[in-house]
């Protein structure tokens, strides 16, 4: 299940120099994703994670995650 | 616009600092919600909390008002400063307190003035006294 949302991420940014997730509890459905993206510079924090959020629609909508930690950052 | 969207609304305008959780300022049920009100008292922040779980109707009308999935989320000022892992980063970079201060002024550092409104029982808001 990471390696499908890290191809979620992956897809949603392109560009981003770090995708990492990892699977909280070993249970398959608490994760926490981390995004470095160049193109977060200049947004605000809840920007960035609406745009996670927007990238892991799909799962989050299906029960897939049950909970989920966010970690963004900018290059700048 | 449902009555309980209006009521929500009308929540996260009037209160200065309001955070959706998954319990009460008292008795929380949620690790994520629990970070978020930790943030906000090591800051010193008074603040409203509103319990999301006696109407799942309230999460869904919130969550299309602040197109923002998850619970908890905070408003400082009527606007969305975020969910846990925000609202716990900006505590700890100092930057909670310079938002505070940017919206609020001074009058957001009252530390242990919590409390739980509801918005689904009426009229008005339901004030749940403190312990």
């Amino acid at each position: 299940m990471s390696e499908r949302l890290a191809g979620l991420l992956r897809t949603a940014f392109p560009g981003a120099s770090e995708v990492e997730v990892i699977d909280r509890t070993g249970g398959g459905d608490h994760f926490h994703v981390t995004v470095v993206d160049a193109g977060f510079d200049g947004l605000s924090l809840v920007a960035q994670h609406r745009l996670v959020y927007d990238a892991l629609a799909q799962p989050l909508r299906d029960g897939t995650i049950h909970e989920l930690r966010i970690t963004t950052r900018g290059e700048g | 616009m449902s009555d309980l969207q209006d009521k929500i609304r009308d929540t996260i305008e009037q209160e200065p600092v309001v955070a959706f959780v998954k319990g009460t300022h008292e008795q929380v049920y949620c690790g994520n919600s629990d970070r978020a009100l930790q943030a906000l008292r090591s800051v010193g922040a008074g603040f409203a909390a509103v319990d999301v779980l006696p109407d799942p109707r309230i999460r869904e009308e919130l969550s299309t008002l602040s197109e923002w999935p998850t619970i908890p989320q905070v408003f400082v000022a009527g606007e969305l400063v975020g969910g846990a892992d925000i609202v716990q980063e900006l505590a700890l970079t100092g930057q909670l307190e310079a938002t505070l201060d940017e919206r609020l002024g001074d009058s957001w550092r009252r530390p242990g003035d919590e409390r739980t409104v509801s918005v689904t029982e009426g009229p008005g808001l339901r004030v749940v006294p403190g312990g």
